[in-house]
């Protein structure tokens, strides 16, 4: 049992060595600067667009697909919420609703498709890219959009008070302890096996420290950047969809095998579509916390970003053939991605190498990933 | 006396847990058409497998000589070289390239790396024309008949000089006219002195143009004769004449008067064309506590009957399905589910199980809504549910959280079945149930159907091999060419009578 855990999370290890790696290299590159409590909480900003568009990619590929409008949805989005509240005065709820529910329908127009008149997912979203572009541009009007309301724009700047993260630190610790028990007590309604009580003890010990030393440390800048805390609140949310829903079970059964999955009475068509929604809905959402961020629209917002989300994916091993992926892991992914960025920045290495470097690490990520797969064969 | 030109000798091929072939000989003269017969699963096929080196040298005991030398093969193209050319029943044609492109693909005239076109048609026509086929050879192939296919693929093999060509079922799926061409061109290539060996379940095609006939049965050579010292009846007692020893669990079910399915009258059109008839008329019943097997030849339409019932197949179709006394429509296999029906397919990998996934994952696909509330997944609770199924259908691993693409095939087929009865159907259909698993793994699976049976469940089997459906079933029904052509209880039903039926011998 416990060889094949070892086995499944090879990959995971992998990832987070090499995370490891990226921070100490550029820590010893940038003298030290890397880790300053403020550059850490510039990287978590950073990594939460991309992180946000993973997750919805991370569906879209376990079915066995792709998305390649998730860029320029995420940039009209974002841009549909500026027009609404800067020249048609719209509160920022109302604008914010607006651009998720574009969100939404960009994605059932491709699981119409997709699903329905059998396009390869490529070549639809390929279509949608091209047109979101275009009514991201023509909405806009070619130009900047600014400023948002102040409420508007928090949602990307504002960072979470002190105590605030304290106690919301608290709060996820005692929900994981409570889940902890009760799945001890499922167990042994059941009549399982349970692990033993101190691997439990640890664990929860382990996860405890991982938070209270990830909020001190942001603390000691300013707070839980707002954007970093949507990006978990979303992460959580889908992490269990995709794991204790019968939605994600669905998802990853037509992704591993279509063909089964309609035989077991599965609604593929519709679970497709559902997909496609997910991952318009997030690309919206994260064109939501740029606007924010940015406190405007620009015509290029989100160019190119469908690509990001989609290297996050593969670095955090989601299989491109479909059936498997993990969200956590894809996090993980969008944060070397954005831990790339960050450093290549800090010590000032040009344009072109930071593209270069990128391509490199994105390469070598999914060998050293396929290597140990064929390895455990 | 004419001399030999290919023999097996003592061939013996095992896989785990089975042994296909045990002791078998083959021996060929040369300028014959030698038919190979025998009933599915007899090892006809793995036999030519070993000839043409798709199972490598010293993978099988026993030698093959051909010309008098010892040939060891290690690939196909090995064989190839030797001047052996298989023909599969699947064609290996690429549907997207032309007739003349497909001859030579792989081998086109080129000077230079540029194809010489000219050179690739003139001698495309010059097969063609020394076989006396007509075809255009600028055509794709999905633009022409399956026959037509068929006859590309026979060009296609003797363009690299084969001596000896091996046919597999050629005539499975072509219709009257095409087969007496494909006989044609099997008697002109005789003229040529081409060796050709026929693996036919048609004993009038075998009859009509063979010399010599060799049968083959549970994987060993029964006998070699002259075509003037055999008849059909001979060889069918030839193929079937095994004694039928306890290799089914005795039936205690009792069929009940309660009609669990009865289908009228169903037809069916093919999807992709919608003038060709798949199913032609077929009505039949199943009762509570009875398993009816459907048999027929390979292409007979009894897996797409199932499929098409479950709602998994699309295209036209007509005719009532009512299923415990109430007619019902099935437009997906959700529906079919839900009304009480299960089916375990004949592919298990293709299309049963996500191979990818654990024992639980695959084994609650099914029933994701029992082990569930307000669509939140009850881990603990698919676990649980999952190891009844361990338990009482005999699953053998060391936990439910192994992946089945890790499991022997005979434990993937329990998985499946788990499956489907997790779902607690009415009417089970099975495809191939033990196709692929070792003999215990099959009788555990027997004994499961009678226990199945005897809880009331209506069982519908299919099966390709005729002493399964024999020693397995209530009643047996007979397929052919889309339409059901016999019927017989279990009293009354025999190998001779099937194959009789099933290879078209009497359309009344």
């Amino acid at each position: 049992m416990i060889k094949l855990n070892f086995k499944k999370n090879i990959s995971a290890f992998i990832m987070l060595i090499s995370l490891v790696v990226i921070a100490a290299v550029f820590s010893i590159l940038s003298d030290g600067i890397f880790f300053y409590p403020r550059n850490i909480a510039m990287l978590a900003r950073q990594t939460t667009i991309v992180a946000i568009m993973a997750i919805g990619m991370m569906f879209v590929i376990v079915a066995g697909h792709i998305d390649l409008s998730v860029g320029q949805m995420m940039g009209f989005a974002g841009t549909v919420a500026a027009v609404l509240q800067v020249w048609y005065k719209w509160d920022t709820a109302p604008a914010i609703i607006a651009a998720l529910f574009v969100g939404i329908l960009g994605g059932v127009w491709h699981g119409y498709w997709v699903a329905y008149r059998k396009i390869p997912a490529f070549i639809a979203t390929l279509g949608g890219m091209l047109i979101f572009q275009g009514a991201k541009i023509g909405l806009g009007k070619s130009m900047s959009i600014a400023p948002m309301n102040e409420s508007f724009a928090k949602l990307g700047q504002a960072y979470i008070p002190a105590y605030i993260g304290w106690i919301i630190g608290s709060i996820a610790v005692i929900a994981m302890i409570i889940s902890v028990i009760m799945n001890r007590r499922s167990k042994i309604k059941f009549n399982f096996q349970t692990v033993p009580v101190g691997v439990d003890i640890a664990k929860t010990i382990g996860i405890t420290l991982v938070i209270f030393v990830a909020v001190w440390y942001l603390n000691r800048y300013q707070g839980i950047p707002m954007p970093v805390m949507i990006m978990l609140v979303l992460a959580l949310i889908f992490s269990f969809v995709a794991k204790k829903t019968i939605l994600g079970r669905n998802i990853f059964a037509l992704g591993g095998n279509f063909e089964a999955a309609t035989l077991s009475g599965i609604k593929t068509k519709m679970n497709t579509v559902i997909v496609f929604v997910i991952s318009s809905g997030l690309a919206a959402a994260a064109g939501i916390i740029l606007t924010a961020r940015l406190n405007a629209a620009t015509p290029a917002a989100g160019d190119g970003k469908e690509l990001d989300a989609i290297a996050a994916c593969v670095i955090g091993g989601t299989s491109m053939t479909g059936g498997v992926g993990s969200i956590p892991a894809v996090i993980v992914g969008a944060l070397v991605m954005a831990a790339l960025d960050n450093g290549m920045s800090l010590i000032n290495l040009e344009t072109y190498w930071q593209y270069i470097v990128k391509g490199l690490v994105l390469t070598f990520a999914v060998w050293a990933d396929t290597m140990s797969k064929s390895r455990s064969e | 006396m004419k001399d030999t030109v290919l023999e097996m000798r003592n061939i013996t091929k095992e896989f785990p847990g089975v042994k296909a072939l045990d002791n078998v000989t083959l021996e060929v003269k040369r300028g014959d058409t030698h038919a190979l017969v025998g009933e599915n699963g007899a090892g006809k096929s793995t036999l030519m497998k070993v000839l043409s080196g798709v199972y490598p040298y010293k993978t099988y005991d026993g030698e093959i000589l051909i010309n008098g030398e010892i040939a060891t093969f290690h690939t196909t193209r090995d064989s190839e070289k030797a001047g052996v050319a298989i023909i599969y029943q699947e064609l290996a044609l690429v549907k997207d390239l032309n007739v003349a492109e497909n001859i030579f693909l792989g081998k086109l005239h080129q000077r230079g790396g540029v194809v010489s076109w000219d050179k690739v048609y003139f001698e495309a026509q010059k097969l063609l024309d020394d076989l006396g086929v007509e075809v255009d050879l600028s055509k794709k192939i999905k633009d022409i008949g399956i026959g037509q296919q068929q006859l590309v693929e026979i060009v296609k093999a003797l363009s690299v000089d084969a001596d000896i060509l091996i046919l597999d079922e050629p005539t499975a799926a072509l219709t009257e006219a095409e087969v007496e061409l494909l006989m044609e061109i099997i008697r002109k290539l005789k003229a040529k002195g081409v060796t050709c060996i026929l693996i036919s379940h048609k004993l009038n095609e075998v009859m009509e143009i063979c010399d010599r006939c060799t049968v083959i049965r549970d994987g060993a050579t029964i006998g070699t004769n002259d075509i003037s010292e055999l008849d059909e009846d001979k060889i069918i007692k030839m193929m079937a004449g095994r004694e039928l020893t306890q290799r089914y669990p005795d039936k205690t079910a009792v069929i009940q008067d309660r009609v669990m399915l009865e289908v009228k009258s169903l037809c069916k059109w093919s999807k992709e064309d919608d003038s060709k008839k798949i199913l032609d008329d077929i009505s039949f019943n199943v009762k509570a506590g009875e398993i009816l097997g459907i048999s027929g030849l390979m292409g007979a339409g009894r897996t797409e009957l199932l499929m098409s019932i479950f709602g998994y197949m699309k295209g036209r179709q007509e005719g009532e399905i009512i299923i415990d006394g109430e007619a019902v429509k099935i437009s997906t296999p959700k529906k079919a589910i839900e009304l009480g029906m299960g089916l375990v397919t004949e592919d298990r990998k293709k299309l049963g199980l996500v191979l990818i996934q654990s024992i639980v994952n695959n084994a609650t696909l099914a029933s994701l809504k029992k082990v569930s509330r307000n669509g939140v997944l009850n881990a603990d609770m698919e676990v649980h549910e999952t190891n009844k199924f361990v338990d009482s259908i005999g699953i053998k691993t060391p936990s439910v959280d192994v992946q089945v693409q890790k499991l022997s095939g005979g434990n993937q087929q329990k998985v499946l079945l788990a499956r489907c009865l997790m779902t607690k159907p009415k009417v089970l259909f099975l495809d191939e149930p033990t196709r692929g698993i070792d003999v215990g793994a099959k009788y555990e699976i027997y004994t499961l159907m009678n226990e199945l049976a005897a809880q009331g469940t209506a069982i519908v089997m299919v099966s390709s091999e005729m002493p399964e459906v024999i020693g397995m079933s209530d009643r047996v029904v007979v397929m052919h060419e889309g339409e059901i052509v016999c019927e017989y209880s279990r009293n009354e039903v025999s190998q001779e009578k099937i194959m009789l039926y099933a290879s078209g011998g009497c359309n009344d």
